[in-house]
């Protein structure tokens, strides 16, 4: 591990002051502190941002903020988010290990890289490690990677469970500039696709700081969320589906789904839900939402499977749901 | 960089490189070598140990971000080593090389609590609890501990034994 200031600050504006180029900020660090003994990143300076007081889950108008460094634990055993985004509870309890779970934390969550092996291996080209340098997986080896927004330059998968499910729930990221001006992005704007970028994975500036993540008002409806994977437990998603999903007179009257481990964001295509909402549940309409989801898909070699596969997981997650 | 936690109800104030993890401090520096050291990144749960009685991998935690921080590593677990979970992985013959056991006893010390507090997981059927430590239950809450001489049926007999006869843990889950 490359050597580095370590700073605790214990307000928002000395994590701010500490904040300047080249400085990271650090809550769990299980993604970070496993980056930095590859040396995959070697940050100058770490600001500790655990003890800021964003560790608390309050009421937010009709919905919920959480705070950032809110554990992922603490986060699935909320009883608020387990009765009211039981998607969400859903999410985080596939994702990791128990060890993980207590460390990471909800704005680490939502910044964790991808687990590319190439990202990993800095003895190969990456574009996202080393902008410019090219793609070792384009040509290498296939599985855990992304059939959906993808570039020349980049086919690494977003890892998350979590963020699947905020996607389908249509979270608010809450951000604190270095100059302590507080915004507020869409998780749908708040991932960029990697184009020939694919270092810059948000649309995060410098010294931006995630303080919390606002759910909106409970949706109701059933709520569930799949993930297959090579092993039954502590494995990163082949893919995996985020859906929650309202009836009414047995129609669809209101559906979102969210993708994980087919893009290079957690996934959610607005013409596969104005296909479903509004019409009677069968599994001829199910196959066609896959078309239209995987329309786009470029399958290079050894992905072939995840085009089966999610499709697969579509109809099979929206029978349930709508029997 | 000064940093002081608890140990196993001992204080420490050590001198730190900021770099150190909280495993390097534990076995390195304060010559606590029960929790070991396997993959070092968060894969083989060799490194449990309890936070403030929250089980973590003490690999992927600089020490220093655990300045205040109460911490329980297996020497900790019973002061004669012969907890009724430790006993019971001795009389299910719960390890054959031992080097995950440490992290083992730990990780399953911290499930017996996350179940009293009701917490779900991934293999739960409801979300409201309270759940029982099923075979099924104890697969998937203690998938972050690996045992590369796949003495599954000893550890898992070793834990579940010790759950029923635990009083104490069977009234917090009612």
């Amino acid at each position: 591990m490359k050597p580095f200031d370590y700073q605790r600050p214990d307000t928002l504006s000395g994590a701010h002051g500490a904040a300047r180029d080249g400085a990271t900020f650090i809550a769990g660090g299980t993604n970070l502190i496993d980056l930095m003994k590859l040396e995959v990143m070697a940050p100058d300076t770490l600001i500790d941002i655990s003890r800021l007081g964003l560790d608390r889950i309050v009421p937010h108008g009709d919905g919920l903020h959480v705070g950032a460094t809110v554990t992922n634990s603490d986060l699935a055993a909320d009883m608020r988010i387990r009765r009211d985004y039981p998607v969400l509870a859903r999410a985080l309890l596939a994702g990791a290990s128990g060890q993980l779970r207590n460390k990471a934390t909800t704005g680490g969550n939502l910044l964790q890289r991808t687990r590319c092996p190439y990202f990993y291996d800095t003895a190969t080209p990456c574009n996202k490690r080393s902008p410019g340098s090219g793609c070792a997986a384009l040509g290498g080896e296939m599985r855990n990677h992304a059939v959906l927004g993808t570039s020349e330059h980049c086919v690494a998968l977003h890892p998350s469970d979590m963020a699947v499910a905020m996607r389908a729930l249509d979270v608010t990221v809450e951000v604190e500039g270095a100059d302590g001006t507080r915004s507020e992005t869409a998780l749908d704007d708040f991932y960029r696709l990697p184009g020939d970028r694919p270092d810059q994975e948000t649309t995060l500036d410098a010294g931006d700081l995630i303080t919390g993540v606002i759910l909106p008002a409970p949706f109701g409806g059933r709520q569930t969320y799949r993930k297959v994977r090579d092993r039954a437990s502590y494995a990163f998603a082949l893919v995996s589906v985020a859906a929650t999903v309202r009836m009414e007179n047995d129609r669809i009257s209101n559906v979102a789904l969210a993708f994980g481990g087919i893009g290079t964001r957690p996934w959610r295509d607005p013409d596969v839900e104005d296909l479903l909402t509004g019409e009677t549940p069968t599994t001829a309409l199910f196959e066609k939402a896959g078309d239209i989801l995987m329309k786009d898909a470029v399958l290079r070699e050894g992905l072939e499977f995840k085009d089966t596969l999610v499709r697969r997981l579509l109809t099979a997650t929206l029978t349930e749901m709508t029997q | 960089m000064k940093t002081s936690f608890t140990v196993n109800g001992s204080p420490f104030s050590i001198d730190l490189d900021p770099r150190v993890t909280l495993l390097d401090a534990l076995r390195d520096h304060l010559n606590l070598t029960g929790s070991k050291k396997g993959c070092d990144h968060g894969q083989c749960g060799a490194c449990t140990v309890l936070v403030d009685g929250r089980r973590i991998n003490a690999c992927l935690s600089l020490a220093v971000m655990h300045d205040g921080d109460e911490i329980t590593t297996v020497e900790g677990l019973s002061e004669d080593g012969r907890s009724p979970l430790q006993s019971a992985f001795v009389r299910h013959d719960g390890m054959q090389c031992g080097y995950c056991t440490p992290g083992q006893l730990c990780s399953a010390t911290a499930v017996f609590r996350e179940i009293a507090e009701g917490w779900p997981s991934h293999v739960s059927e409801t979300l409201d609890g309270p759940y029982a430590l099923t075979r099924e239950e104890l697969a998937e809450r203690m998938s972050g501990n690996i045992c590369r001489c796949s003495c599954y049926p000893g550890i898992n007999a070793a834990i579940l034994e010790t759950a029923e006869e635990d009083a104490g843990y069977a009234e917090a889950a009612e």
